[in-house]
């Protein structure tokens, strides 16, 4: 087999963060080679330098045969290569037809050809064997036929190289059995396919081989033969901590907060823990696994279907986050802007958000009493920021982050949820939000932290919760817990 | 020595409160720049302009889109719109009318029936944009027609006469200032109050920032929503029972058009379609800057059909310069 694409020295970094260093990988010509590695270790990148979406700081691409540098998404299409994102790249109110050809219409003198649309649109459909009429508009169809349509497109712009990016991952089984089956009618034809996937046994059953990334480079391939969960794991984790967690013992006491089955049809099922005053709670597990929609359910975000609620040993109702906040609940969201703060509104006005009432009297606000408020949390927690009257969407990652917790502090939480806390932050505002969190532990709080660093969550964390598709597979305690025991929880849910 | 220790500190403490001021009313100074060079150039062109009488007749006639253009700059910062002010502006005078003439009630059970009535237009308002999930635009586009259509069918599209008892609310004056322009005074002072020192405000400035994180941070996103519509009602009610006192009638075509009149003033006053963002005193001189320019065209014997054109124009203008300051800031 020869060889399609390969990749050399590639390096993209994003401000604060190296995203990949130095990686390399190769595919042949009618190969499927699968992408693995934990989140966030550079996989989607990758897939986007490759379709044009990103632009690579330094390194090789050589495709067929050429070297090329890849400049725009158009580029990449033109080139032969195809990218088919987790949220498809369709346009919902065309037609099947129509999004085959997006972007390529044929016809002449600007008229749209729409009977040589069709036609050619079936020949491409029945390859793919999507059976439905041509003219079906894309929003009508299963996740799973929309696949089929960008298959299609991908064959009609006779692409050498296709991408999937968790193809399966709203599939059910016998819909991946299709996808299986068509990904080797494409190999069959000459085309190479690219499979992100998080699930063992697909990447086992269709690779020929696997690469493997982990924190932004690149650690090995396996052939054929020798693709075993255990070796992708040990491949995937095999990386020296480094300690940054200043983690001081706390005294654990009693249990704050437990959650006893709950239910969110279509995304958690039997979810039950607790978490104790002064405990750090990690919740680790894949992007998708559910973590976030315990929290939301938690905190009165979402419905759920059934569950209950105890604070302190007494079950409470809590169908909003003003009753969440009430009973002494507060959650850093993981989307800091859209969710944690309102960017428009000054930092001491984020901070005093949810504690407004303790700064009235008679219904007025005190304006003096404010600026205590956020004079004294700016100093508690170094927010570095020129004036409490700046606006929060000009300050930096860090220093919003450590807005949105000041905010929850000022309502004194019994329990204070963090939903990936350090996303996006730099090295040193990391460390004092770390510093922060085990302070909060020994004065009582419960915390409970979602995380995708394993680091973070080995380093930060008192007893592991780990999660795989919407259900609890394991707790782990800080002593015996390892980034292997993690993984295999998370990946596989045995 | 000694008084130097002393003043330092408060010397601080007055430039801190002066910048601070300053930069709260940094979008209203542009705003109020506008109207003076407006005042200045039309004292300029026309002998008639700068006189109390003609002054005091131009407040009065803006004043009614001013008392509108409180609740919609509330409404605005939520990130919403209210189509229907001008219908429920009519709708409330035309309830107030019809419950003095047709019904003989006493006066001020009227004129609360129709406060009332405007009120509970508004909070309809507010139930189908948070219950049945329309958006604001749609939601008050359809109450705009039902209020008007109501008003058309309970006059039967006839005038109804007041009596003058009434019609002293619109006419009268205290120290030669009329009785709308003190109304307008008021209302603007409370609710400026209200925005900025009261828990909703802060909630109203919130929601319009971030609907997502003010409900995560505990605040109650429909209630506030349906307070913000409801005292836009209820400010349209109040300023079209006004304007019937002022002309002795209520008539079933008034304020025909005025919801883009008061959405305008807001936006010329600094406020933004996105959310966040507008104060009740730029929205009152956003007011003032269009009554004005009404006023000095008339006075410049600038034909009806051209007037039209020239506020389009002049609304445009103001808003590109906003846009274009708040660019630079950005």
């Amino acid at each position: 087999m020869s060889e399609l694409l390969r990749l050399d020295g590639i390096m993209k970094a994003f401000p604060g963060v190296k995203a990949l260093q130095d990686v390399q990988f190769d595919v042949r010509k009618g190969e499927v080679v699968s992408l693995m590695g934990e989140n966030g270790a550079g996989k989607s990148t990758l897939i986007k330098i490759l379709a044009g979406v990103y632009r690579k700081d330094a390194g090789t691409i050589q495709f067929d045969g050429r070297r090329v540098e890849i400049e725009s998404p158009l580029h990449s299409q033109k080139l032969g290569i195809s990218v088919m994102f987790q949220e498809l790249n369709l346009l919902p109110n065309l037609s099947v037809a129509e999004n085959i050809f997006a972007g390529r219409e044929k016809g002449k003198f600007g008229l749209f050809d729409k009977h040589g649309t069709r036609k050619e649109a079936l020949r491409y459909m029945n390859e793919v064997g999507l059976n439905c009429p041509p003219n079906t508009p894309v929003r009508e169809l299963s996740v799973s036929q929309r696949q089929m349509v960008e298959f299609a497109k991908a064959l009609s712009i006779q692409s050498k190289l296709i991408i999937l990016d968790e193809p399966t991952s709203s599939l059910t089984d016998r819909e991946a059995e299709r996808l299986f089956e068509i990904i080797e009618k494409l190999k069959r034809d000459g085309v190479s396919i690219v499979f992100v996937s998080h699930k063992m046994k697909e990447v086992q059953m269709i690779s020929d081989r696997v690469h493997i990334l982990r924190d932004g480079a690149y650690v090995g391939c396996l052939e054929k033969g020798e693709v075993t969960e255990d070796r992708i794991i040990q491949l995937m984790v095999g990386r020296k901590l480094e300690n940054i967690f200043e983690k001081a013992p706390s005294a654990i006491a009693d249990e704050v907060l437990a959650v006893k089955g709950l239910h969110v049809p279509g995304k958690l099922k039997n979810i039950s823990f607790s978490v104790r005053k002064g405990e750090i709670v990690g919740f680790a597990g894949l992007v998708g696994a559910g973590r976030t929609e315990v929290m939301r359910a938690v905190m009165g975000i979402d419905k759920r279907s059934s569950g209950q609620i105890f604070i302190e040993g007494r079950e409470v109702h809590i169908t909003s986050p003003s009753q969440a906040i009430e009973h002494g609940i507060g959650l850093v969201p993981e989307d800091r802007k859209q969710q944690g703060l309102v960017l428009g509104l000054s930092v001491k006005k984020n901070i005093s958000l949810s504690a407004l009432q303790q700064l009235t009297r008679i219904g007025v606000l005190s304006g003096t009493a404010e600026d205590q408020l956020a004079d004294e949390y700016i100093n508690k927690l170094s927010i570095k920021t020129p004036h409490r009257d700046q606006r929060a969407g000009n300050l930096s990652g860090g220093n919003q982050q450590k807005i949105v917790i000041a905010k929850w502090l000022a309502t004194h939480p019994r329990v204070l949820i963090l939903d990936e806390p350090t996303r996006g932050i730099d090295v040193g505002a990391k460390k004092e939000i770390y510093t922060l969190m085990s302070k909060l532990a020994r004065q009582g709080v419960a915390i409970i932290m979602i995380s995708s660093e394993m680091p973070e969550i080995l380093g930060m964390s008192d007893r592991i919760i780990v999660m795989h598709e919407g259900e609890i597979k394991g707790s782990l305690d800080r002593e015996s817990a390892t980034q292997e025991k993690i993984l295999e929880l998370a990946l596989k849910g045995a | 020595m000694d008084t130097e220790k002393m003043t330092s500190p408060s010397i601080g403490k007055v430039k801190g409160s002066m910048s601070k001021l300053f930069r709260g009313s940094n979008d209203i100074l542009g705003v109020f720049l506008i109207l003076l060079g407006l005042c200045v150039v039309m004292t300029f062109a026309s002998d008639n302009f700068l006189s109390v009488d003609n002054l005091s007749s131009v407040a009065r006639a803006f004043s009614f889109v001013a008392i509108m253009a409180i609740g919609m700059t509330i409404v605005i910062i939520t990130g919403g719109i209210d189509m229907s002010v001008g219908s429920i502006f009519a709708f409330a005078g035309v309830i107030t009318a019809y419950c003095y003439s047709d019904l003989q009630l006493a006066l001020p059970l009227c004129i609360l029936l129709g406060i009332i009535g405007g009120a509970a237009f508004g909070f309809i308002n507010g139930l189908l944009i948070n219950e049945c999930n329309l958006p604001p635009f749609i939601a008050t586009l359809g109450t705009m027609s039902v209020a008007r259509g109501l008003s058309y069918a309970i006059t039967s599209g006839f005038p109804i006469s007041m009596p003058s008892s009434f019609n002293k609310l619109g006419q009268g004056m205290i120290f030669n200032i009329p009785y709308p322009i003190i109304l307008m005074i008021v209302l603007a002072i409370i609710f400026t109050f209200i925005l900025n020192k009261m828990i909703f405000g802060r909630h109203v400035y919130a929601v319009g920032g971030s609907e997502e994180a003010s409900a995560i941070s505990g605040i109650k996103v429909k209630r506030v929503k349906l307070a913000v519509y409801t005292i836009s009602g209820f400010l349209s009610a109040i300023a079209g029972i006004i304007m019937t006192a002022r002309l002795g009638v209520a008539q079933s075509t008034a304020g025909l058009g005025y919801e883009l009149d008061v959405i305008a003033a807001v936006i010329i006053g600094g406020a933004s379609f996105s959310g966040g963002k507008g104060t009740i005193v730029g929205a009152i001189l956003g007011a003032a800057i269009m009554g004005v320019l009404r006023n000095g065209l008339v006075l410049l014997n600038v034909s009806a059909y051209w007037q039209q054109t020239v506020i389009g124009l002049v609304i445009i203008i103001a808003v590109t310069i906003d846009q274009l300051r708040y660019k630079k800031k950005a």
